[in-house]
């Protein structure tokens, strides 16, 4: 939301724009200023994160299996690390552990085809991946001894650093959630533009479409097009999070429109002879982006967390990505062990973004109409 | 009013046409061809020819639709693609669960959240009312999951006071026994979210001259509150309980999941999961005609909770 501060017109004059007035008020409400630095400081960690500066080798093992959370490091009570890194129960991954799960069927489907000129052209589709975990399985155990006991926020089950993880399920979450919300709120912009400027024929049919989609719940209509999709990855997220959800922005840019579109500065835009488009987008859109702003921070808390579900459930970002709601699928089975430490790092990080984006976007609400209370 | 409830059923037919649309191409274009999904991975042209036929996907588009909407109109999808078992028959056994864990949790959540916001709303600006305000603000940030694992390992697993999962036979055990937990995180979960609204809702109509004048006249403040504002803030509050309706029936499935509890939630997921169209087809076809019948009863309810409501 720095946006505001620097997307400032200059005015020479003393009379401040709407803008800077609005700034100015949110200035003054300190709880939106602490709100404004925690969201900052997680995008700063998404940008971070996505660039490759933090957390890249959250896919390390670098503790041992559970590594319980910690500063006392190794001699601490773990006699196991000093007999070389194998914990008791812990999973260590060795050559031989890694097992091809295709591999009998192939060798099953080559002995039927044996018959033919060549090996039947049956190809491991999962040699490469298996050569590379095999590959990162020896270098694991080269470092074996170098496994610490415990982690500063503890270790996963197979003793990947919990802090890592949850800084890449941050740039996961946070940019599901900020992506998805741009693509609904464009989408709700563009439409409630349409519908609320042309009205007639254009209003009646927007407003259908958006009577079909509201009419079915919006979880279950989530669910359905991730049932059909049966694709996973952060862009189909994106995609599924930011079609479905741009009903509410619609109905409300629709309204501001339809309430805009009589008024005498756009009437003078007509007399000069502006375009429609032009009316719609450069003359009656800056008058009502306030509203669009608000939509847009309420939506990414509202993706962040569906994305959270989705990703839980296992219809969300793909098995190689971590996200908050992966985590936390991780944690429920991780707790009845007493491994508490997955899901209060995950727990923690979205209850803080999500707090203060909430409490952020009611202070820009205030701040921007300050008719409102 | 019958002429004002036959318009209504009237204009939902277009809507209705635009769902049935809008989950034949979802199902049939985007999904890609349902006999591949059914035949499974290893299948010679034939079996997939003789599944098209049999789906009648080789039929051509306005053949296909027609047959969707008869399927709608008599209630009759067929049989799950993975349990063989009638759709509709999946239905008329999810509902029954379903409702026993929804109807208390949506009638205690309403009380609990009305009495709280009414509260914070009549001591607005006070300590109370700020330190409410950022606990439903930090609540409804948790994520829904994060309530169910902690409430299910600490009440069932440790406390051992709630059976962890699992249901009963009878409606009475269901209800006393293996509903309870459900419902009391299905409360905790959206009480934040409905006491902010509320308190808004209260807000709005505190300040309006016909409480002063209550008070003028000596009431005392439970009766203001209770009976003036509460019958003037009644609309939005009508308006928020029916839309949470359709949701919750196919919305609780992350509870109907983790609490074993066989409804209509838990067959959502276990479709999505086997991508058994059928029964995703008829569970979103049903629930958006169901949220339609609700919205029309909720414009019913406001003119009798409100007599200066026109309906046109």
């Amino acid at each position: 939301m720095n946006v505001v501060a620097e997307d400032l017109p200059e005015h020479g004059s003393g009379f401040p724009g709407p803008w800077r007035l609005a700034w100015r008020r949110l200035r003054y409400d300190r709880l939106a200023m602490v709100s404004l630095a925690v969201v900052a400081f997680f995008i700063a960690l998404m940008a971070l994160s996505w660039t490759g500066w933090l957390a890249a080798d959250w896919g390390r093992e670098v503790g041992v299996s559970h590594a319980p959370p910690g500063l006392i490091g190794p001699d601490a009570a773990s006699p196991a690390v000093q007999h070389g890194g194998a914990p008791a129960g812990g999973i260590q991954p060795d050559d031989s552990g890694v097992v091809d799960p295709l591999g009998e069927v192939l060798a099953r489907i080559r002995s039927g085809a044996a018959g033919a000129a060549d090996d039947g052209g049956v190809v491991d589709p999962l040699a490469g991946v298996l050569a590379e975990i095999r590959a990162r399985a020896g270098a694991a155990q080269a470092g074996g001894a170098m496994r610490a006991a415990t982690l500063p926020f503890g270790g996963d089950k197979w003793g990947r650093d919990v802090l890592s993880k949850v800084i890449k399920g941050t740039e996961t979450s946070l940019f599901v959630g900020l992506s998805a919300a741009l693509l609904a709120t464009f989408l709700g912009t563009v439409f409630g533009a349409f519908a609320g400027y042309h009205g007639r024929r254009v209003d009646d049919f927007l407003n259908w479409f958006y009577s079909v989609f509201t009419s079915v719940p919006y979880l279950l209509l989530i669910l359905a097009i991730a049932a059909v999709l049966s694709q996973k990855g952060t862009v189909t997220v994106v995609l599924i999070l930011g079609l479905t959800g741009w009903t509410g922005i619609f109905r409300l840019v629709r309204a501001e429109y339809m309430k805009h579109k009589v008024r005498e500065y756009v009437q003078a835009a007509d007399a000069i002879g502006a375009s429609h488009a032009r009316r719609m987008f450069v003359h009656i859109l800056p008058n009502i982006s306030h509203v669009v702003l608000v939509q847009l921070s309420l939506h990414v808390v509202l993706f962040i967390k569906s994305e959270v579900v989705l990703s839980f459930l296992g219809f969300g970002v793909g098995v190689d990505t971590v996200s908050w709601g992966s985590m936390l699928n991780e944690a429920q089975s991780e707790l009845l062990l007493g491994k508490w430490w997955q899901l209060a790092a995950a727990t923690a990080a979205m209850a803080v973004l999500v707090t203060s984006f909430s409490l952020l976007t009611d202070a820009l609400r205030d701040a921007l109409d300050p008719k409102l209370k | 009013m019958p002429a004002y409830i036959l318009r209504r059923l009237w204009q939902m037919l277009p809507t209705l046409l635009g769902v049935v649309l809008l989950v034949f191409f979802l199902f049939n274009w985007v999904g890609g061809d349902p006999a591949y999904l059914l035949a499974g991975k290893i299948s010679n042209p034939a079996q997939i020819e003789s599944i098209r036929r049999q789906l009648g996907v080789d039929q051509p588009v306005y053949v296909q639709i027609w047959i969707f909407i008869q399927q709608i109109a008599t209630g009759d999808f067929g049989v799950s693609w993975a349990t063989n078992e009638r759709v509709a028959e999946i239905f008329a056994t999810r509902l029954g669960p379903s409702l026993t864990v929804l109807v208390p949790m949506l009638v205690i959540d309403t009380l609990i959240a009305l009495a709280a916001a009414m509260l914070v709303a009549y001591l607005r600006g006070s300590l109370t009312d700020r330190i409410v305000m950022i606990g439903c603000t930090v609540g409804q940030s948790v994520s829904i999951l994060v309530y169910i694992i902690v409430l299910q390992y600490l009440l069932a697993y440790q406390l051992g006071w709630f059976p962890v999962q699992g249901w009963g036979a009878g409606l009475a055990e269901n209800l006393l026994v293996y509903s309870l937990l459900p419902v009391i995180v299905g409360v905790l979960v959206s009480i934040a979210p409905d006491t902010r609204l509320y308190r808004s809702f209260f807000l709005d109509e505190i300040g309006h001259d016909y409480v002063r004048t209550a008070r003028a006249k000596g009431m005392t403040e439970m009766r203001v509150m209770w009976v003036h504002v509460l019958r003037n803030a009644s609309i939005p509050i009508i308006t928020n309980v029916m839309i949470q309706l359709p949701g919750l029936l196919a919305g609780a499935f992350l509870i109907e999941r983790f609490f074993s509890i066989p409804g209509i939630g838990r067959e959502v997921i276990l479709a999505v999961e086997r991508s058994d169209f059928p029964v995703i087809k008829a569970v979103t076809v049903y629930v958006a005609i169901a949220t339609m019948i609700i919205n029309l009863l909720a414009d019913l309810l406001y003119k009798a909770v409100d007599p200066r409501v026109q309906l046109k």
